[in-house]
């Protein structure tokens, strides 16, 4: 998946500015920064949400499945009935194998039955994710996906999605966790303020610390990122 | 379409599942029949009103002398309201101020004397007292307007009664008769009767006495005639003027049926538009939309099924009204298809007015009040008639009420639900634009559900 030159404006504001970045095949790409950096922005630029001002987004061959901060699904359907009706909509020749193929994926398939609604709110991330694979995604979009889980049920995430990776899909994830981007990430983009400041393997920025702001350099990986945003100027 | 149909299902499943929904799509029409059905089979109730005669048991009212034959004003007034019979003054009045009656009306004693002073050189002035209790602005016009029609009625009963002697006694000086005076019964020769005498006994008088006696004969033919032409104008006097309604404008459903079809109404425009409005803002709420907007289907797609969705809910809820409403009225199922066809135009109207709403609020609990605030004025200001206001205001809802489908829609079921309503091409035709307007604004409306 590749974006060129990006640039999104929201009224005078510039939401995104000039951002570029290529990622391959198989490849989970952690997009970092503080809040407003644009990074829901630039997630829904490339799922097609939203269309930018300048700039071009190539997407790999065949579908680009997005999966939303918010849960998209419906609460007051059971885990079954919401991926039935998803791949329904997509048009699937065999929609129940569908289904049965991703309970089987996310872990849930004893709870087909359940209200979605009455599901922690993990779950109901892993039934958000498992909609988003129905189209069977070469390359698949994450908005936040651990915000508001429990350290067991973000671990779980995890794995679950490295083993997506794992499989060739290319995956790219937004999140202002800067730990969780370091443990998962095999590679950092870093916004601040629409602007790309780095992109590149966890290392990589460990080294462009050290080098820009070195007072901070062995300092935890969150202090020293901050450090670097502030030398920045962010 | 593929699309629109796994769509429609889901929202079957999703209203399925909330229980209270459905019982209210269900409950709430029935209860709407039935209250329609109640209130157009019973008829109003009578107002309670509290009658105290004061007036002397046996007083009558006379005229030139002769006691005319009793009125029965307390049984006329007690046919047109309930009476509620008191002792006494203080009696009266607290019942009005208890509000177990609306008013009372006393009869003072002197009101017959004071009726019968009106004959005389020194009339009075008769009056009836009445008590009421205008605890607010609704129930003081009420009072006001039942009283005044049921004084016009007693005005009216004894003035006819008064009409009638005079046009008795007229009767007897024209052609004569039996009168009763103090238990004797003494014959009153007429007129008609003296000036056959006088033309008769004219020959045998002296030519010289004859023309003065043709005079007096003259004038007797001339007081017969003049009194004669009096008898119908003192009959008149009692009720001068006649009414003549001509009907202009066309012939209008009977009132029943317009009640049940205001009620079918408002019972379709809420079920859809609530509906409607809903579940394209639940769409929101739950994120869903712009993963299906994301190629899955069309926002056209989306907004067809939200109408689609929101008429057939209304029309099987407005049939199953329909059917409530056959216990207390007849209804002609023979006209099924003109129905069918005003529902289903209607609801596709009210749906597409109700997308236009959903997509302009992002919450449900929003969309739902908005729904309300917006529906119900215009419900009840679409029943508003013509004369009931000034005509500039009426002119001013007139245009305001055909912005919205509720009006047309009330036209449209009146016409299909009885023959003698106004034509159903008109308001057809008036949804359908309402229908290409609200849904080009809810398309318009809807791109902002795209931004995140």
């Amino acid at each position: 998946m590749r974006a060129s030159g990006i640039v999104k404006r929201y009224g005078e504001r510039e939401a995104l500015r000039g951002v570029s970045f290529e990622a391959e095949a198989g490849e989970l790409m952690a997009v970092i920064g503080p809040n407003g950096a644009g990074k829901t922005t630039l997630l829904s630029i490339l799922a097609g949400i939203a269309t930018p001002d300048e700039g071009e987004v190539a997407a790999p061959d065949g579908e680009v499945g997005w999966v939303p901060q918010q849960a998209a699904l419906y609460r007051r359907l059971t885990v079954e009935e919401n991926l039935l009706l998803f791949a329904r909509l997509e048009g699937h020749e065999d929609p129940r194998a569908s289904v049965e193929e991703m309970q089987e994926l996310t872990g849930l398939g004893e709870r087909r039955g359940e209200i979605v609604a009455r599901l922690s709110g993990g779950n109901q991330q892993r039934i958000n994710i498992a909609i988003g694979l129905l189209s069977r995604p070469a390359a698949l979009l994450l908005d936040e996906p651990s915000v508001g889980l429990d350290p067991r049920q973000r671990s779980r995430l995890w794995e679950f999605v490295s083993a997506l990776a794992g499989r060739g899909t290319t995956v790219i994830f937004s999140t202002h966790d800067i730990q969780e981007a370091e443990r998962y990430g095999g590679r950092l983009l870093v916004l601040a303020d629409g602007e790309a400041l780095f992109d590149g393997p966890p290392d990589g920025l460990r080294e462009a610390v050290r080098r820009e702001a070195p007072e901070a350099a062995d300092r935890d990986f969150e202090t020293a990122f901050v450090a670097y945003l502030h030398h920045r100027g962010h | 379409m593929r699309g629109v149909r796994w769509l429609l299902l889901k929202d079957l499943q999703i209203l399925r599942r909330s229980p209270l929904q459905a019982v209210l799509l269900i409950a709430y029409p029935i209860l709407i029949a039935v209250l329609v059905g109640f209130a157009i089979s019973r008829g109003p109730e009578k107002p309670r009103v509290v009658f105290l005669n004061e007036v002397p048991a046996g007083t009558r009212i006379s005229v030139g002398g002769q006691q005319l034959p009793q009125a029965n004003v307390k049984g006329r007034i007690c046919r047109r309201v309930e009476c509620v019979v008191v002792h006494d003054r203080d009696e009266a009045e607290a019942k009005v101020k208890s509000g177990e009656a609306l008013a009372a009306l006393i009869l003072p004693a002197n009101l017959v004397n004071k009726i019968n002073s009106l004959s005389t050189l020194t009339p009075g002035v008769p009056e009836v007292e009445v008590m009421v209790n205008e605890e607010n602005a609704v129930k003081a016009e009420l009072v006001d307007d039942r009283i005044t029609s049921l004084l016009a009625q007693a005005n009216l009963a004894i003035a006819r009664r008064i009409g009638s002697e005079g046009g008795r006694y007229l009767n007897l000086i024209v052609n004569g008769g039996n009168f009763p005076v103090l238990g004797e019964t003494i014959h009153i020769l007429g007129l008609r009767a003296s000036a056959n005498i006088l033309q008769a006994v004219t020959p045998a008088l002296p030519k010289p006495l004859r023309p003065s006696l043709e005079e007096v004969t003259n004038f007797a033919a001339q007081a017969r005639d003049n009194l004669d032409v009096a008898k119908p104008l003192i009959d008149r006097l009692a009720q001068p003027i006649a009414v003549d309604k001509v009907v202009i404008g066309g012939e209008s459903p009977p009132l029943e049926i317009f009640a049940i079809a205001v009620a079918a109404t408002l019972t379709l425009a809420f079920v859809v538009v609530l509906l409607v409005a809903g579940s394209l803002a639940l769409e929101r709420e739950e994120n869903a939309f712009p993963r299906l907007t994301r190629g899955l289907v069309s926002t056209s797609g989306l907004l067809g099924e939200k109408v689609l969705l929101g008429t057939l809910v209304g029309l099987a809820v407005t049939l199953l009204m329909l059917a409530g409403m056959q216990f207390f009225v007849p209804l002609e199922w023979s006209r099924i298809g003109l129905w069918l066809l005003a529902i289903l135009v209607s609801g596709a109207a009210l749906g597409a007015a109700g997308a236009a709403l959903g997509a302009a609020a992002r919450e449900v609990r929003a969309v739902s009040l908005l729904a309300f605030m917006v529906t119900l004025p215009v419900a009840f200001l679409s029943l508003v008639p013509s004369g009931a206001v000034s005509s500039t205001v009426f002119e001013a809802i007139r245009y305001f009420t055909a912005l919205f489908p509720f009006k047309p829609a009330l036209q449209a079921i009146t016409s299909a639900l009885d023959e003698a309503g106004p034509g159903i091409g008109g308001p057809l035709l008036h949804l359908a634009i309402l229908f290409l307007a609200y849904s080009f604004i809810a398309r318009f409306a809807l791109r902002r559900f795209s931004s995140v």
